[in-house]
C-alpha cells in the first residue's frame, strides 16, 4: 500500500499572499452573482472574466514569463483556483486551454507553437477545446477511429468527435487522433494535433444537456487538412502525451467543490443556531471536505517536487465525486426543499442545477469504475 | 504516516514487529496484562516519549509521539501506550515528576470539594483504558483554577468494564486528598478530550493500514472458482474504495497531528479527522470483512484485533456526530460568506 502515500503538504506564504489578493478581487468582481449562477462552477462561461483573470496574470501564472506566465509555483495556482471554484467564478471559458492544453503545449510543444498559443492564453484570449471522446470510444480512448492521414505538408483528418465541451464557442481543439491504424498496440499511432476550429471541413453540432444547456458538442471532420505544424509532440506519442497530464485532470479542486455552493445554501438556511441534525449534516460536509482538499493539496505539493502521484490523484477524483454527488441530496433532506429551475429561494434553484448534474461528476475525466480500476492495479491486484 | 520519520520511530516499529505477534494479542484478547510486553516498551522509553530528555524522556516532539501512537494503531499494541504518553506530558506541564508504569488519565466526571481538612477530588470517571492496571493522572476544573493530581493505583475503586476489542475500560471512582505534594495547579487548558480524540483518530489509521494490507494479501492468495479473488472485478472494485478509505484515514491521521502542539490545539481540524476517519473505520471493517470471508470472523485469525479495534475506538473521545455538530455549530455561528475561509483554515 506505499504506492498510495500522501505526502504532508504546505501552502507558501506567497500562496496565501496571493489568496488574499483573490479574495478581494473576487467579492468585487462576482458580487452580482446568483448560488445557483455559482453551482456552474467550471460550467460558466464568461470571456470577459477570463480576460480579467488574465490581466491580472492569473492565467499560466506558472509558465515562463517569455511565454506570458509569472514562473510562479503550482501551489500558488493551487490556491487561485480553489478560491475561484469555491466562489463560483465562470471559468469555463480559458479552463481547458489553461488546465490541460497549454501545459502540453510548454511540455511537447515547438517553440513556434508556445510562442503562438501560450501568450495567448495566458491574456485569456484564446480558449480551447479537448477532442477525445467519440461516438464509439467513451472510456476506452484507445479505441478512437478519428484518422489524421499523412499527406504532403501534412495531414489530412477524417472521424468524428463527441461530447466535446465549448467546441461551439472555441478557438482551437486539441484533437486526439490516429496516425497509424496499423499499430500493432491499440494505445499506439495515436497523435495530438492543435486544431483551428474555422478550418475548413469541420462541421460543429451542438447536443444539448437534459437541461436543455448547450455545452456539449458533436464535431465531424471531413477531410480536414492540417498542416505540419498543428501536431503536438511526436507523431505516435499521443497516449503517453495524453496520459502524462492526467494526474493534474484528476487531483485538482474541481473534483470536489461542484457542490460547494449547496452546501453555501445549507449553511445560509441554517442560520446561526442550527438543530443538531442541520448542525451535523453541515459538520460532515465540511470534514469530508477539508480532509479531500488535504489529499489535493498533498497530490499538488507532489506534483510540484516531480514525484507520481497518478493513483493519489485517482483516488482523490473518486472521492471527491461521491462527495459532490452526495451533497444535493443531503442537502434536500435536511433542509426540506422544493427544487426548481430558477427557483426564487437560493438553495432550491441551486439544487435544481446541481441534482442535474451530479450524473456527470463521476463520468467526466474519468469514470468511478476506470479510476477504480486504476487504483486496484496500483495496488496489485490486476 | 506510514513510514518511520526518525530513528526512534524506527525502533518502536521494529519492536513491535518482535515483540507484539499474535500471541501477545491473544493473551491480552483472553484478559491477560502483557506486563513482559510493557516492561519492554517501558526500557525502551515510550512511557516518557513526550518528556524532555533533561527529564529522563524521549524528548520527542508531538508530531514524532503520532508516529508512534499510528504504530499502536497498525500493531494493535494492547497496552496504554499513547494514554502514559499523554499522562506524563501532563504531569511535566504542571510541573509534576514524570513516572515510569502504565498511567490513565481521568478528565471526565470529578470534580473537586472544600470540606474542613481540605480540598478532596472525587466523582467516577467513565471508561478508563486499563484503569485496573494503573496509576491515574487526574485533570479536574474548580470555578476559578485546573489542576492536575498524580494518583496512586491503589486510590481508585475499579468497577472493570471491557470494549468491543476487549480492552480494558474501567470505571473509576476516586475520593483522595488534594493537599500533598502530588497535586499542582495547571496553568493552561491542556485540551485533553482533543489530544485524546486526535490519539485514537491516528491509531484508527495504524489499525486501517494493516486492515488494508492484509486484504489485499488475502484476495490475491485465496483461490475461489479456480482463481484468486484479486481477479474478480467486484473485488478489485470494492477493494479499491478499501485503499482510498485507509490513504483518507491517514491523510486525516496527519492532519490531526499537525493540529496538536504542546501548547495548543486546533479543535476543528482534529474534530473534522476524528469525525471523518471514524465514519470511514465502519465501512474499512466492513469490506475487509467482506472480503476475507469466513476465515475473517474467527476468533483465530487476526483480523478481529484491528477490526473490533475500530468498532470500540471511533466511539471514544467523542464520535461523529458529536463532533460533526460541534464543527456545523462553528461554521453556523460563522455564517455562509465565511464557510470557504473558515474551511481553508482547518
Amino acid at each position: 500500500m506505499n504506492n498510495f502515500e500522501f505526502t504532508r503538504p504546505s501552502s507558501p506564504q506567497t500562496a496565501e499572499d496571493l489568496r488574499v489578493e483573490v479574495r478581494a478581487f473576487l467579492s468585487e468582481a462576482l458580487k452580482d452573482r446568483t448560488l445557483a449562477q455559482q453551482a456552474q462552477t467550471w460550467n460558466g462561461y464568461d470571456a470577459a472574466f477570463s480576460r480579467s483573470l488574465g490581466a491580472r496574470g492569473w492565467l499560466g501564472m506558472t509558465w515562463p514569463k517569455k511565454y506570458g506566465g509569472q514562473e510562479r509555483s503550482a501551489l500558488d495556482r493551487y490556491v487561485l483556483i480553489e478560491e475561484l471554484l469555491a466562489a463560483g467564478a465562470p471559468v469555463s471559458a480559458h479552463w481547458f486551454a489553461e488546465r490541460q492544453t497549454g501545459p502540453s503545449i510548454l511540455r511537447f510543444g515547438t517553440q513556434e507553437q508556445r510562442e503562438a498559443f501560450l501568450p495567448r492564453i495566458a491574456r485569456g484570449e484564446c480558449y480551447f477545446c479537448i477532442g477525445m471522446s467519440e461516438p464509439d470510444s467513451g472510456s476506452d480512448l484507445a479505441s478512437v477511429r478519428t484518422y489524421a492521414k499523412r499527406t504532403d505538408g501534412g495531414y489530412v483528418v477524417n472521424g468524428t468527435k463527441l461530447w466535446t465541451t465549448n467546441a461551439h464557442r472555441s478557438d482551437y481543439m486539441c484533437l486526439y487522433a490516429k496516425t497509424d491504424t496499423k499499430s500493432e498496440d491499440r494505445r499506439g499511432g495515436a497523435s495530438q494535433f492543435l486544431v483551428d476550429m474555422k478550418t475548413p471541413g469541420i462541421k460543429i453540432s451542438p447536443i444539448p444537456f437534459l437541461t436543455g444547456e448547450h455545452h456539449f458538442n458533436e464535431v465531424a471532420f471531413v477531410d480536414v487538412f492540417l498542416p505540419d505544424n498543428a501536431l503536438l509532440g511526436t507523431e505516435g506519442q499521443g497516449w503517453s502525451q495524453v496520459t502524462s497530464e492526467l494526474s493534474f485532470e484528476r487531483s485538482g479542486p474541481d473534483r470536489f467543490l461542484s457542490s460547494f455552493a449547496a452546501l453555501i445554501g445549507m449553511v445560509q438556511r441554517a442560520g446561526p443556531s442550527p438543530t443538531p441534525a442541520q448542525a451535523a449534516a453541515i459538520g460532515r460536509l465540511v470534514a469530508h471536505l477539508a480532509v479531500l482538499r488535504q489529499m489535493s493539496r498533498s497530490v499538488a505539493a507532489m506534483l510540484e517536487a516531480d514525484l507520481d502521484p497518478s493513483l493519489q490523484a485517482a483516488m482523490v477524483k473518486d472521492l471527491g465525486a461521491v462527495l459532490e454527488q452526495e451533497i444535493p441530496d443531503i442537502a434536500r433532506r435536511v433542509f426540506p426543499s422544493r427544487p426548481g429551475i430558477g427557483a426564487s429561494d437560493d438553495l432550491d434553484a441551486t439544487l435544481a442545477y446541481l441534482i442535474q448534474h451530479a450524473p456527470s461528476f463521476s463520468l467526466r475525466g474519468g469514470t468511478r469504475e476506470i479510476l477504480r480500476g486504476i487504483i486496484a492495479r496500483g495496488a496489485g491486484l490486476r | 504516516m506510514s513510514k518511520p520519520e526518525n530513528a526512534v520511530l524506527d525502533a518502536t516499529e521494529r519492536l513491535f514487529l518482535e515483540r507484539c505477534g499474535d500471541e501477545v494479542l491473544a493473551s491480552a484478547n483472553a484478559g491477560s496484562w502483557s506486563g513482559e510486553f510493557w516492561d519492554e516498551l517501558a526500557a525502551f522509553g515510550l512511557p516518557m516519549a513526550l518528556v524532555s530528555e533533561d527529564q529522563g524522556g524521549l524528548g520527542l516532539s508531538m508530531g514524532d509521539a503520532y508516529g508512534i501512537a499510528q504504530l499502536c494503531g497498525q500493531f494493535a499494541v494492547p497496552l496504554p501506550v499513547v494514554e502514559t504518553m499523554l499522562a506524563n506530558w501532563l504531569l511535566t506541564l504542571a510541573g509534576l515528576p514524570a513516572r515510569d508504569g502504565p498511567q490513565c488519565l481521568l478528565f471526565e466526571g470529578l470534580s473537586v470539594i472544600n470540606p474542613t481538612g481540605g480540598r478532596r477530588l472525587v466523582g467516577t470517571c467513565p471508561t478508563v483504558p486499563w484503569g485496573r492496571n494503573c496509576a491515574p493522572v487526574a485533570w479536574v476544573q474548580d470555578a476559578e483554577l485546573s489542576y492536575v493530581v498524580a494518583l496512586d493505583k491503589s486510590q481508585g475503586e475499579v468497577a472493570e468494564g471491557i470494549n468491543i476489542a476487549n480492552e480494558p475500560r474501567d470505571a473509576l471512582t476516586i475520593d483522595a486528598d488534594m493537599t500533598g505534594q502530588n497535586v499542582a495547579v495547571c496553568a493552561v487548558d491542556p485540551a485533553l478530550t482533543e489530544r485524546c480524540a486526535a490519539l485514537r483518530c491516528v491509531q484508527m489509521a495504524g489499525a486501517m493500514a494493516t486492515i488494508g494490507e492484509m486484504s489485499i494479501a488475502f484476495a490475491m492468495e485465496r483461490e475461489q472458482f479456480g482463481r484468486p479473488l484479486a481477479k474478480f472485478q467486484a473485488i478489485q472494485q470494492s477493494l479499491a474504495v478499501l485503499a482510498e478509505q485507509v490513504a483518507l484515514a491517514s491523510v486525516a491521521a496527519q492532519m490531526a497531528s499537525g493540529a496538536v502542539s504542546a501548547s495548543s490545539v486546533q479543535t476543528l481540524a482534529i474534530a473534522s479527522a476524528k469525525a471523518r476517519v471514524g465514519e470511514a473505520a465502519g465501512d474499512v471493517a466492513a469490506t475487509a470483512h467482506q472480503v476475507h470471508g469466513a476465515i475473517g470472523f474467527s476468533e483465530e485469525y487476526r483480523l478481529h484485533y484491528f477490526t473490533r479495534r475500530l468498532w470500540s475506538w471511533r466511539d471514544e473521545f467523542g464520535n461523529e456526530t458529536s463532533w460533526f455538530e460541534q464543527i456545523g455549530r462553528a461554521i453556523a455561528k460563522a455564517g455562509p460568506d465565511r464557510l470557504w475561509s473558515e474551511l481553508t483554515e482547518i
